[in-house]
């Protein structure tokens, strides 16, 4: 059906999965207040959490399979929203169960984490249905601030507050950009709303209105904050090697991919005649993202920092997506989404377990001779190297999102063919540090008194089994998601999917 | 023969099923390696057996194509497509033409020989070994077999890793450094090209912008401005040149070569840097001839050949390593082809084919016989070695006539294409044929004098003295060889004629091309 989102009634029916999440988190953050602090509880609203997980993406699953539609308003109802709200949820899982373990052996008994990643989730699914810039600042808010928090969370530790911290200051000041960039678009076109702003842009020939240039420069600044582009990257490196293990994971992957959502679709609904503006300061921006991050990443010897880098690096390979500006750059972007999201969240998985009490052994020296004591977990890691460094089969569904990326740039009207060689080339210093952990592993023995791997929890176990099958399986078999994601563009109100893909 | 392979359907399935036994085999031992668990290597014999027997029969059933395969014919033969990927235009499409079948022939034929050289080398970790071994085999198979350059590149790649892990894991001192070397050339190398792929993925669309990425379709609906061409051209010459490895993109190959495993060193000696040759005949050359038959770019490409030939077996002359001395002869050999293949004409292409087919048994075999000497020496050294005829008179013998037909001695594979590309390529660049000529006689020196040096002259070293002649199974792995060696020196017309329709057809194509768009350029110059 159609929803009419001024009549409130269906504009909360489009919002439930949303509904249900958060409803679900307020009732846990009840239930872990009222609960003695300890593992047990921490397990048992850990198992909550993913019931509430799950039958939130049930209720995703529900609103594709309907079909619906939606008229003008504040909220988008497309299959771009819903699968992004899957990868968010997806990443959620992950996240919850690795903290369950992780929790335990680090002594972090807090059940409020899983609370946390309920709530951030919840932000998420909000950026990704957002379509007017006010419930874009409010998803970000919500998003952000559980997010702030699970960075912290690991009290005892200096080097968690500092990152914390830094994510907090830093985190604030890229909201004031975006906050500064939304008050001067709101100035300039007389609304917050996506498709109003667009029609008003149109209409009133504002493309070089300097407030809005101004206004869009501001915005594009907060966002690079967010996704850690270079130069607005510092952030990420002490962030993530400060937060626990299973927050980094997060961080990398749900966060990054919620900020990159909203992103494009703020892009292609809100400044689509505006392209000569934003064009050429998104090329630059992914162009000194895979560049810098890349060579920087070359010296990383702390695997939390190197992945953090690698992340930097990939948030510059989406950009390129972004630069496309059609179609086919946000399904290449979907496509890309889910592969990193594996792969990072597989990676972070390894690191979870190789790291001891206190995020000791997170040095690329502790997983020298890795295979030759713990072949699964090598072959693991190894996978999701090469995955993340795009290498086909071995690295399974990443070389195809690097493809899809590469074929949406170079079937870009912009002209992206230099993007996609600096792409290429990048890529192959990015092999210099991906194949370096692939080196060390395989390649080097095991020092004498290297610090012993505790055993594999299950739970972790699982999270390693489907993100690997994932990886391989969807490289052998991309077919059926990249027709998905070709389906699941951003699409202005009232448009069917049929239409789109005409277009 | 042809009635039998008919009625079991022979070409329907003859290529996906060895395209992909190898990859099941890959599973299945690795399957056994983790069911075996810590223990492993101690079932190093069965398993050694397995192996052997997947790559006969692999071999076995290859030999049919043979016959079944019809060269004259200007379709693909035994060809099979699955769409793949149908919204981005990717088929599962293989293929061959009487080139690929030859070099298939070379791939599964070597691949059980390999096995054999290696067979009580590698000790630790066997199966991951052998698995990764079995999957480089899919790799290099399907790089000959695709039709589709999406499928053509994902092979192109598949082989790199294993390679690098066989190099890396199983090696000699300096693996580390040289598997590394070997990943980021090559990579460095197809990366460009995956762009210049996807680019004329893009190019071919259809009218209703569904991009394809069919081998036919690119061929023959890619509008490509000149300069569009030569740009490609490069991307992919780049890729293919390090591959080959043409001067100055080789220095990863003697590192490689020398690290490797005797198998790994095989494998890279005898099928991969096969790759790059196909590269140029089966994509380079017919999607951009304008490019290729461009003026300066025949100069630069031919003059880098030369100096690969002569420079090659310069450096070779000098090695005190017996393992890098044959190395850089490879780098000699494939500047031939090389040279062959940019001649364009239908005699050098031929020549150049059959210096591919002689080089990977040559080289091959040499290589094999290497390794079976440093696994009772354990040093590659020349100086180390010197009247091993003495108390190794079978290897004696079979290591000359294996040197005899890499120099290219008449009456061995080596004569025939050399003096084919000689020949073929006198006609369209004399200057070039005559300074590539020089090489045989640099050839018949280096390898003559290390001859000399190993198994003739005093024998002075005590170590020497108890060296075991070639065990059954060594010789036996040598027959083969050597008889193809033999074979194709007296009697070359069988090969020459599978390849000759496949060369003929490309020249043709090429020139013709390329002189279209020449006569286009000058129309305009005129007007």
């Amino acid at each position: 059906m159609t929803f009419d989102l001024t009549i409130p009634s269906q504009l909360l029916a489009a919002l439930t999965p949303d509904l249900i999440l958060m409803a679900g988190a307020t009732l846990l953050m009840v239930l872990t207040a009222l609960r003695p602090e300890g593992s047990a509880s921490q397990r048992g609203i850990g198992k909550l959490a993913l019931v509430v997980l799950v039958a939130t993406a049930v209720a995703v699953v529900a609103m594709i399979m309907a079909g619906n539609n939606v008229g003008p308003g504040v909220i988008a109802v497309d299959r771009f929203r819903w699968t992004a709200d899957l990868i968010f949820i997806g990443a959620a899982i992950g996240t919850v169960l690795l903290s369950m373990e992780y929790g335990d052996k680090e002594h972090i008994p807090q059940a409020e984490v899983h609370v946390l990643v309920l709530f951030a989730t919840a932000g998420m699914m909000t950026l990704a249905a957002a379509r007017d810039l006010m419930i874009v600042f409010l998803g970000i808010e919500i998003m952000s601030i559980a997010v702030y928090v699970l960075a912290g969370l690991n009290r005892r530790s200096a080097k968690a507050a500092e990152g914390a911290l830094k994510y907090f200051l830093l985190g604030a000041f890229a909201t004031g950009f975006l906050l500064y960039g939304i008050a001067l678009t709101y100035g300039a076109t007389g609304s917050t709303n996506l498709s109003v702003i667009g029609k008003v842009i149109v209409d009133h020939q504002l493309q070089s209105q300097s407030m809005l240039l101004i206004g869009v420069g501001l915005l594009l600044v907060g966002f690079g904050f967010k996704v850690a582009a270079v130069p607005f990257h510092m952030w990420a490196p002490d962030v993530y090697e400060g937060a626990p293990t299973p927050t980094t994971a997060f961080m990398a992957s749900a966060v990054k991919a919620a900020a990159f959502a909203v992103f494009l679709r703020i892009w292609l609904e809100a400044f689509p005649q505006m392209d000569r503006a934003w064009i050429l300061p998104v090329w630059w921006l992914a162009a000194i993202t895979m560049l810098v991050g890349n060579v920087v990443a070359l010296a990383q010897r702390n695997i939390k920092r190197l992945l953090a880098y690698s992340s930097v690096v990939h948030s510059g390979y989406l950009l390129v997506a972004v630069a496309a500006g059609t179609r086919l750059g946000s399904a290449a972007f979907l496509f890309y989404l889910v592969a990193y999201t594996i792969a990072t969240f597989g990676a972070f998985a390894v690191v979870t377990t190789i790291g001891t009490a206190g995020e000791r052994n997170q040095d690329l020296s502790d997983y020298e001779g890795l295979w030759s004591v713990r072949p699964g977990l090598a072959i693991a890691m190894g996978v999701c190297m090469l995955a993340l460094m795009g290498f086909p089969l071995f690295g399974g569904v990443g070389f195809f999102a690097k493809w899809y990326l590469l074929q949406a740039a170079l079937g870009s009207p912009h002209n992206l063919l230099p993007l996609s060689v600096i792409l290429v080339l990048t890529s192959v210093i990015a092999a210099g540090y991906y194949l370096n952990v692939v080196r060390v592993m395989f390649m080097k023995p095991r020092p004498e008194g290297a610090a012993e791997i505790g055993p594999i929890g299950p739970l972790t176990q699982g999270v390693l089994a489907v993100t690997v099958a994932l990886i391989i399986g969807l490289g052998l078999f991309p077919s059926q998601l990249a027709t998905w994601t070709r389906g699941s563009t951003p699409m202005a109100p009232n448009q069917t999917a049929a239409q789109a893909t005409n277009k | 023969m042809n009635s039998f392979l008919d009625s079991i359907g022979y070409n329907h399935w003859i290529l996906p099923v060895l395209l992909l036994l190898p990859m099941a085999g890959a599973l299945v031992i690795a399957a056994l390696g983790m069911s075996a668990g810590q223990n492993a290597d101690s079932k190093t014999p069965e398993l050694r057996r397995i192996v052997l027997g997947i790559f006969t029969l692999e071999a076995v059933l290859s030999l049919g194509m043979w016959w079944s395969i019809n060269v004259g014919s200007a379709e693909w033969q035994a060809s099979v497509a699955v769409p793949w990927i149908p919204a981005w235009g990717i088929q599962f499409s293989l293929g061959v033409d009487g080139i690929a079948m030859m070099l298939i022939l070379l791939t599964t034929l070597l691949m059980p020989l390999a096995v054999l050289g290696g067979w009580t080398s590698i000790r630790e970790k066997v199966h991951s070994y052998y698995a990764l071994l079995m999957v480089l085999t899919t790799g290099m198979l399907g790089v000959f077999m695709a039709l589709d350059l999406m499928l053509f590149f994902v092979m192109w790649e598949l082989m790199l890793v294993p390679m690098y892990l066989i190099i890396g894991v199983w090696g000699g001192q300096r693996r580390l450094y040289a598997s590394l070397k070997f990943f980021l050339y090559t990579m460095t190398g197809s990366m460009l090209m995956l762009v210049g792929i996807i680019y004329l993925g893009t190019q071919a669309a259809d009218l209703a912008g569904h991009p394809s990425f069919a081998y036919d379709q690119i061929l023959h609906n890619a509008q490509l401005s000149p300069v569009a061409q030569l740009w490609l051209f490069g991307a992919f010459a780049l890729a293919f040149a390090v591959k080959v490895p043409m001067f100055p993109f080789h220095t990863w190959l003697p590192d490689a070569h020398v690290e490797a495993p005797t198998a790994g060193s095989v494998i890279l000696a005898a099928i991969m840097l096969k790759m790059g040759t196909f590269g140029f005949l089966r994509y380079a050359l017919p999607l951009f001839p304008s490019a290729a038959m461009d003026p300066t770019v025949r100069t630069l490409i031919l003059t880098l050949a030369v100096i690969g030939i002569v420079y090659g077996a310069l450096v070779a002359l000098v090695q005190p390593d017996f393992k890098k001395l044959v190395a850089y002869s490879s780098v000699s050999h494939l500047g031939f082809v090389m040279l062959g293949i940019f001649s364009v004409t239908p005699q050098s292409v031929q020549g150049a084919l059959m210096v591919n087919l002689s080089h990977g048994v040559s080289t091959g075999a040499l290589f094999l016989m290497i390794g079976m000497i440093y696994e009772r020496r354990h040093t590659r050294l020349i100086a180390d070695y010197g009247g091993i005829a003495k108390v190794m008179p079978v290897f004696a013998t079979l290591l000359t006539v294996v040197c005899l037909s890499s120099i290219g001695v008449p009456g061995t594979n080596g004569f025939i294409g050399e003096f084919l590309v000689l020949i073929g390529s006198f006609r369209s660049q004399p200057m070039y044929s005559v300074i590539a000529a020089t090489a045989v006689i640099f050839a018949a020196a280096y390898l003559l004098w290390a001859l000399q040096r190993i198994i003739y002259n005093p024998l002075t070293k005590p170590e020497n003295e108890r060296l075991q002649d070639l065990n059954w199974r060594e010789i036996g792995l040598l027959i083969p060889l050597i008889a193809a060696i033999v074979w194709m020196g007296v009697y070359p017309a069988p090969v020459l004629e599978k390849t000759s329709a496949a060369a003929n057809r490309l020249v043709t194509h090429v020139q013709q091309a390329g002189n279209m768009a020449g006569a286009g350029m000058m129309g305009e110059e005129i007007k």
